[in-house]
């Protein structure tokens, strides 16, 4: 019989700097992935048993009146770190959001990866962290988690699946009442930031400016809106296809007109000379850290004074109003006086030279 | 942003609107040249100041100003054509990319595997060719003779480094002819032009007087903030109301009678004159440019064996008589049904300051 | 055609035999190619269109222009003052404001998607 005590496994190298399919293989690569990026970084008891799936035990967390609020969402943006913020920002933020805009409180996320061969081990480690911190400042735990891995060429880097559950406090209503005329529509700061951020690292349209990604989680904003207003009508993140997409999606959904008047339109010089420059419109233009919403017109000195209280809101302006005129168009009264449609955006918005 | 907010006063173009007002005794129709005043005039709402009622109005007539709209539909057939080769990468000015040819747009292109990259400045095409030695890389180089100097610029580059993997698909177009089919055209019911400031920025204004006095047409060459425009069209009613035809510059800032003579020597030196077919228009005689013989190794038709291209315009589409300003863009039968900005026929539906789409997005009756 | 936007050149080189400068749009900069205005100096404003500075702004000429309108601004509405208090058979002034039906009275509601 042969001493197995001095047995050492013959396997190759564990140490790699690139992604390789080995780490998708569900088997040593993957749980050195696992252990040494995701698991370093997103520690906490839920996580830690790597169950299939992992329970929860909502009796312990939701009081009477609350209900849950579910969302997912992917993240294909490139490159992958613009100036302000990573896709790592964006995945936590961005569903922890689509769950405000319910007025829930993020409880836990789930987050799938699909890593691409050949993607930097340092860099996706830094991704990590950086969504490990996003999910801190948010107040919320990731609790489950899954990574493949694609051919070199089939993906860009990373993409990420954030899923999430949030709870909607007892007496929280938005959305129960509907937008009518009358309703002040709001936005809690200025827009464009996040899409020429990216802009200004794209190849062939680079250019230098003191333009960041304004990624952010609003649930606190919202909390503090539905405390002077818990009959909000409706709010939105305006991501991609920006404050103009939707507007629209709500005069469309509510068959009212909207009217916004362009002098209200808060704009950062720097992103309001650089869509000059590539000849777009900041409206058409994603944000990642700001929101819409329609209040009664009653409400709306109260509410617009509890977002400007709040760090997230403190460029929040009264950007038009409902209106029963022109169903489901969405007009702006021009800084001279005119008036244009404000139409839905095609989909890319592409810089022009005419 | 200096030199730029300033001519968006709204106190001050209310005041220009109102003594545009007060000069107006008759209904006169004037014509914005560029497509970039097309598009201002819209998005600042600037008609919507104008005088309006039936006998004393200013009416606004869109024209051709947009190289996106009148590059002829053969060109778009070409550029996918070329676009589709997997050897290149095929380089373009954001707006050509949903302008319709034959049966598809570079965006469709580039979803079945074409190599499509928006570019800036046609200077990052070339930098594009020096990236990628392996591949061939096709710039289309259309616009009016503003953005001929960039043009030109980008392929005496490539020539004095020996760039021999790019190339340009030219499709330029010329103002001064245009304004003449335009006076030409059955029709047509243009009284004066708005010229386009920043062309002329480049060629000048010397070739706008024998216009104004064979056609007998006022021309104020004109900015682009909705200032500018104003002032443009107040100086045109000015002319009208007094039966003058002559030539103003309304943009002394930026436009001089000889405009930029290095650039113009440049575009001589790249370009040379050619009849152009105008889509939606026509053949309009030494209305365009083309590479010179100096230049004929970058033309990209030479370059990729693109014949037998057949162009199919849709029978639908009226896009000439809009651009010629005979007809309104809601008076063409398919606007609103077959012909909308998600599925244009034609480019004036496309671009985003094509009078089709500015019509339809304003719903006008 | 014509989309071209006001910059101050900060900086000037040469690039491989091709005059280039940084100029800043309103605080984005953006390397321009100057090749076109060979006496432009840093501090100057230029018009930029596709990368390119095709004309200088001549700022006299700018002051100029902008002091017509305020001039005349103040002229039409003294005018328009006088006008308004001739008794009846006096000219009306229109002044395309608020009492004018805006653009909006002729919408009509979209078209259905077919």
């Amino acid at each position: 019989m042969p001493d197995l005590s001095t047995f050492v496994c013959a396997a190759p190298l564990r140490e790699y700097s690139h992604v390789i399919l080995g780490h998708g293989g569900g088997g040593v690569l993957s749980r050195d992935l696992i252990d040494g990026i995701f698991l370093a970084a997103f520690t906490n008891p839920l996580l830690d048993r790597l169950g299939d799936s992992t329970v929860l035990d909502l009796a312990a967390d939701l009081r009477p009146g609350e209900r849950l609020a579910v969302s997912t969402d992917s993240y294909v943006v490139r490159p992958l770190f613009f100036p302000g913020g990573s896709i790592g920002e964006l995945a936590v933020n961005g569903t922890v959001n689509d769950l405000a805009m319910s007025g829930a409180k993020p409880l836990v996320l789930t987050a799938g990866f699909i890593l691409e061969e050949g993607l930097a081990i340092a860099e996706l480690a830094t991704v990590v962290e950086r969504m490990a911190a996003a999910a801190q400042a948010a107040g919320v735990r990731i609790v489950a988690g899954d990574t493949k891995v694609v051919e070199r060429g089939h993906g860009d880097g990373v993409y990420i699946n954030t899923s999430g559950i949030g709870v909607v406090p007892a007496g929280v209503a938005v959305g129960q009442e509907p937008v009518q005329p009358g309703d002040a529509v709001l936005c809690s700061g200025t827009i464009g930031d996040h899409g020429m951020a990216i802009m200004s690292v794209r190849e062939s349209l680079a250019f230098e400016a003191a333009i960041e990604s304004d990624s952010a989680s609003l649930h606190d904003l919202v909390a503090a809106m539905l405390a002077a207003c818990p009959a909000v009508r409706l709010l939105r993140d305006p991501t991609r296809g920006g404050v103009a997409t939707s507007l629209n999606e709500i005069a469309t959904l509510a068959g009212v007109g909207i009217e916004i008047d362009e002098e209200a339109i808060p704009v950062n010089p720097p992103v309001a000379a650089a869509c000059e420059i590539l000849g777009l419109d900041p409206l058409q233009v994603a944000n990642e850290g700001k929101l819409l919403a329609v209040v009664p017109a009653a409400a709306a000195q109260r509410v617009l004074a509890a977002m400007r209280g709040h760090e997230q809101g403190r460029n929040a302006v009264l950007l038009g109003r409902v209106v029963a005129a022109h169903p489901r168009l969405v007009v702006m009264k021009t800084a001279i006086g005119g008036t244009r449609v404000i139409p839905m955006p095609i989909g890319e918005h592409l810089p022009r030279i005419c | 942003m200096k030199h730029l907010t300033e001519y968006r006063d709204a106190e001050k173009a209310r005041r220009l609107a109102a003594e545009i007002g007060r000069i107006v005794t008759r209904p006169w129709a004037i014509m914005e040249v560029c497509g970039g005043q097309t598009h201002s005039i819209i998005r600042h709402g600037i008609d919507e100041l104008l005088p309006s009622e039936p006998d004393r109005r200013v009416e606004m007539i869109h024209g051709p100003g947009c190289p996106v709209c009148v590059t002829p539909l053969e060109t778009i057939d070409k550029a996918l054509a070329i676009a589709a080769d997997p050897r290149v990468i095929f380089g373009s000015f954001g707006d050509m990319l949903r302008v319709p040819g034959s049966r598809e747009n570079l965006f469709a292109v580039e979803g079945a595997g074409g190599d499509v990259r928006v570019v800036y400045s046609p200077l990052d095409a070339v930098k594009l060719a020096r990236q990628h030695p392996d591949r061939e890389v096709v710039f289309l180089a259309i616009g009016f003779e503003t953005t001929a100097p960039a043009n030109a610029m980008a392929v005496k580059v490539a020539k004095a480094e020996g760039i021999r993997n790019f190339s340009m698909l030219v499709s330029h177009v010329l103002v001064p002819p245009a304004i003449e089919a335009i006076m030409k055209s059955p029709g047509n019911r243009v009284q004066a032009f708005l010229a386009a400031g920043h062309v002329c920025s480049v060629m000048g204004t010397w070739q706008y007087p024998p216009l104004a006095a064979a056609w007998g047409v006022p021309i104020v060459v004109t900015g682009f903030e909705p200032l500018d425009l104003l002032e443009g069209i107040r100086r045109a009613v000015v002319q009208l109301e007094a039966g003058r035809a002559e030539v103003e510059n309304a943009y002394p800032r930026v436009v001089t009678e000889w405009g930029n003579e290095p650039a113009r020597a440049v575009i001589r030196e790249v370009f040379a004159p050619v009849d152009r077919a105008w889509r939606g228009i026509g053949v309009i005689p030494a209305s365009g440019w083309k590479l010179s013989d100096a230049y004929r190794d970058f033309d990209a038709e030479q370059r990729f064996a693109v014949g037998g291209i057949t162009a199919v315009e849709s029978p639908l589409c009226k896009s000439g008589a809009v651009l010629k300003g005979t007809l309104k863009p809601n008076q063409c039968p398919a606007f609103g049904k077959e012909c909308t900005p998600r599925t244009p026929l034609g480019a004036t539906m496309v671009s985003s300051e094509g009078a089709c789409a500015a019509y339809y997005n304003f719903r006008y009756a | 055609m014509c989309l071209a936007v006001p910059g101050q050149v900060e900086s000037i080189r040469d690039d491989n035999g091709t005059r280039m400068g940084r100029v800043n749009f309103g605080g984005v900069i953006k390397d321009i190619c100057l090749a076109y205005l060979p006496d432009i100096t840093v501090g100057d404003y230029t018009i930029v269109h596709v990368g390119f500075a095709i004309s200088r702004i001549d700022e006299a000429s700018a002051r100029e222009t902008l002091r017509t309108f305020e001039e005349l601004g103040i002229l039409a509405e003294g005018l328009a003052e006088l006008c308004e208090s001739t008794p009846e058979g006096g000219e009306r002034l229109d002044f395309g404001g608020e009492d004018k039906p805006t653009r909006l009275a002729f919408l009509r509601p979209p078209a259905r998607p077919s």
